[in-house]
């Protein structure tokens, strides 16, 4: 029996991301789309960045998770439009992100507070940090350095 | 439009994000800050991720069973399409960063217009990799100004940069017969219409970083029609592929 379209999502809400473990790829955005063609199902997933290195990671756990559900017949898709954007993290995700010491994206354009301490008062110290996604921060109450879900 | 101009077109496309993607790496683990290395090597990881689109999309396009890989390991210079400017040796970092906006300015408007194409592959890659350079034209744009407006020692070395970087700056805009026909079929712009626009953001930079533009205009060229490249494109590939040459055909 076929499981349902909102089993697999729940499913694949479970599959954390490499890089940012404390949120699924659900969260992240990148699961574009699930369907069942015939006996396939097909799951689409758009790249964040274009040269990030866990994508190849990703399209293993999300087989590996599915397989481990019972499913064999799985195909995954590179889907590259319309282009990920960090509007499609969840706002849950986004909270996750926060209390995980990582400022999540802010359309002002850098991180509205400090996941620390909460406090603004924020210097830039990189456009890029640890991961392609993210750039370096550091909090001047705490003095504590952070990482910012870049916003594109 | 023929296959084998759109296989051109898209080579074009793949060696410039390859070439300079691959030079910017080289400062990897060495860059004058922690903070310059880490965003170097992102920059380059973008790089090479849209040249695995390109390349990927060319070798379909080219039909002859070669996959992105191939393009990038297997080919010999002449085969190459980049335009000059992007294998020009590294230098030093103020030269670098100088090469990376004249280079980001120019990517920004093209990736902009071919967002556009009437290729949907093309148009969906360049709406994927246009976000990216646009964060690295704000990074290197703010990055020359801080350097060229910095001290004296920094602004001479910024200034010798653009004197060195302005005779490779021309080759972008240089249009042939394979970019008429891009153009006629909308699958992407004639280059020449791009300067305008990289004219304006260029002048308005360089002005801010209080930098000198050189007047004469005079373009080395050669790179993106193959015709020919510099010496430095050879010493780049036997690092670049040192693997493949040494072990043909070895696999991950």
């Amino acid at each position: 029996m076929k499981p349902d379209l909102a089993t697999i999502w729940e499913w694949l809400g479970e599959v954390p991301d490499p890089e940012i473990p404390v949120i699924s790829v659900v969260d992240l955005g990148i699961i574009r789309d699930v369907v069942w063609d015939g006996d396939v199902l097909e799951v689409a997933i758009t790249p964040t960045y274009s040269g990030c290195p866990a994508t190849s990671i990703i399209n293993l756990d999300v087989e590996t998770a599915l397989r481990a559900h019972g499913l064999d017949n799985i195909r995954l898709k590179r889907q590259l439009s319309p282009p990920w954007t960090t509007d499609w993290l969840s706002a849950k995700g986004a909270s996750k992100l926060e209390a995980y010491g990582i400022s999540p994206p802010s359309p002002a354009g850098g991180p509205s507070r400090c996941p620390r301490c909460a406090s603004t008062d924020l210097q830039r110290v990189s456009q890029f940090g640890s991961t392609p996604c993210k750039a370096h921060w550091r909090c001047l109450s705490c003095l504590e350095p952070f990482d910012y879900f870049k916003c594109i | 439009m023929d296959n084998a101009s759109l296989f051109q077109c898209l080579l074009r496309f793949g060696d410039n994000t390859l070439v300079l993607g691959h030079r910017i790496s080289e400062w990897c683990g060495k860059a004058p800050a922690l903070e310059e290395d880490i965003a170097l090597a992102n920059t380059a990881l973008d790089l090479i991720g849209q040249t695995q689109m390109w390349l990927g999309y060319a070798a379909e396009v080219e039909g002859a069973d070669r996959s992105a890989d191939d393009l990038a390991m297997l080919r010999d210079v002449w085969d190459f399409r980049n335009i000059l400017m992007v294998e020009r040796p590294n230098i030093d970092f103020g030269h670098t960063i100088m090469r990376q906006f004249l280079f980001d300015a120019y990517h920004h408007a093209q990736l902009t217009a071919l967002s556009r194409s009437s290729d949907p592959r093309i148009a969906e890659i360049a709406a994927k990799s246009v976000k990216e350079a646009t964060y690295h034209l704000d990074r290197s744009a703010e990055t020359v100004i801080a350097l060229g407006d910095g001290t004296d020692v920094s602004h001479a070395k910024m200034q010798n940069a653009l004197d060195l970087l302005w005779p490779y700056a021309g080759e972008m805009f240089e249009s042939d017969d394979v970019d008429a026909q891009m153009a006629a079929s909308g699958i992407a712009p004639d280059p020449a219409t791009l300067r305008d626009a990289w004219d304006l953001r260029v002048r308005d930079t360089l002005s801010l970083a209080t930098l000198n533009i050189p007047e004469d205009n005079f373009a080395h060229k050669g790179g993106r029609t193959g015709a020919r490249h510099t010496e430095h494109l050879g010493h780049m590939l036997t690092q670049m592929q040192w693997l493949q040459r040494a072990y043909p055909g070895a696999v991950w």
